[in-house]
């Protein structure tokens, strides 16, 4: 695993105060905060900061991640030494086994040991929170997804490790952007016999290529040729189940809303699609098409500025 | 891997978390979550604490309360200011989107 220079990852020095390393944290977690920040990657980077500050903010934390010395390098293959945490009793609060989660390997294996030595007793274990990103096609047809989750373990010890733990999660014909599938028992293995928690899946559409979604409602952007809007057609238009034919009224113009009632996301009532009407004018780029747009031109009298008196 | 099929219980817009359900959820105290309900952060149904119950996007949403306090030290006020400001940019965004604008532009 590779040895992480938390000092650098906040940017202060390794003579840094409580105080200074507290102020580093939260100015870049104004910055890549995953709540607040639009950055490409910033939870990622958020994750790293909150693992960098985890460490440094304690102090009995930072006196044994100090004891590693100034020989280490960020990025460097490491290996805890063997006599590693001799003499520290960390103290089991701040960080949770779901926080644990989130962190790398290599704060696991210097502090994940010693994360939940106090826990005494029987407690239900800890909900956890995962997200799942599905295809929108997903909602249509039900489907099967394999989730994998790097889901903290306690062994008898009340020791932590982290082990990758792989879910078949049914996904429901009908489910919505933003709606959590909880699967009972599925989080952190209870103490003392104690039951299990759950699992929470917040279930998130990847974007799609032609529909946006709004709850329940698709929104699809239909373009048209001029005549077809002018004179009123049925045109193809597609569905995610299936292309369907729709009747254009005469005289409709860009962004005229049609809706195709239940075409949306299936459930008790089913969701809308709505298309929005686009023109597209044809290229003029042949003779035959300039001729037809001076024709009309010449013989339509129409002034589209005329709302605006010129 | 398990090889089982795991069907959960979807939660929606249905108002069927309880409170206790919540602040587990949030690895909060009880406590907690009545400051959210009384600066308005959450506004659960029913009367009473035991009758208390809400939906997906209140769990949602208290979580990232509890991110945001805890990244921040922010007073559940100052959270509530900032969950209403983030909404509102979230709600410009999608009009943005809507109107063929990138938002990160």
């Amino acid at each position: 695993m590779e040895f992480k220079d938390y000092y650098k990852v906040l940017g202060v020095e390794r003579t840094a105060t409580a105080d200074e390393i507290k102020k580093a944290y939260r100015k870049l977690a104004r910055t890549y905060h995953p709540d607040v920040s639009k950055e490409a990657g910033a939870e990622a980077r958020f994750k790293e900061i909150s693992e960098a500050y985890e460490v440094l903010q304690d102090p009995q934390k930072r006196a044994a991640y100090d004891q590693l010395g100034t020989r280490w390098r960020a990025g460097q293959e490491f290996t805890p030494p063997p006599d590693w945490g001799a003499g520290f009793e960390f103290s089991p609060g701040g960080f949770s086994t779901a926080d644990a989660a989130d962190f790398s390997d290599f704060f696991s294996s210097l502090f994940g040991n010693f994360a939940r030595r106090a826990t005494t007793g029987r407690s239900r274990g800890e909900d956890h929170h995962a997200k799942i990103v599905i295809p929108l096609e997903d909602a249509f047809h039900g489907a099967t997804r394999t989730v994998t989750l790097r889901a903290p373990q306690l062994d008898a010890q009340g020791r932590v490790s982290l082990r990758e733990h792989t879910l078949n999660v049914r996904i429901p014909k009908g489910i919505r952007d933003g709606q959590l599938i909880r699967l009972t028992g599925q989080g952190a293995p209870g103490a003392g016999g104690a039951p299990p928690g759950d699992l929470y899946l917040e279930v998130r559409f990847d974007p799609h290529a032609l529909y946006r979604v709004e709850g329940h409602d698709l929104l699809l952007t239909l373009p048209l040729a001029p005549w077809e809007a002018a004179l009123g057609a049925t045109v193809k238009a597609p569905t995610p189940t299936g292309v369907v034919e729709v009747k254009i009224p005469a005289g409709s113009q860009s962004g005229k809303k049609l809706r195709l009632k239940g075409r949306g996301i299936p459930g008790n009532p089913a969701g809308d699609l709505y298309l929005t009407l686009d023109v597209v004018l044809p290229m003029a780029d042949t003779e035959r098409a300039r001729q037809l747009y001076r024709t009309m031109a010449q013989e339509l009298a129409f002034n589209p500025r005329r709302a605006l008196g010129v | 891997m398990d090889d089982d099929m795991l069907t959960g219980s979807i939660i929606g817009n249905e108002y069927v978390l309880t409170a206790e359900e919540l602040a587990r959820a949030c690895r909060t105290e009880m406590s907690w979550i009545v400051e959210l309900i009384d600066v308005g952060i959450l506004e659960p149904q029913g009367e009473e604490q035991s009758g208390w119950r809400f939906c997906a996007m209140d769990l949602t949403c208290a979580r990232r309360a509890a991110r945001l306090q805890r990244a921040f030290g922010a007073s559940t006020e100052a959270v509530a200011v900032m969950l209403d400001l983030l909404a509102e940019i979230e709600r410009l965004r999608g009009r943005l989107k809507r109107a063929g604008v990138d938002p990160n532009e």
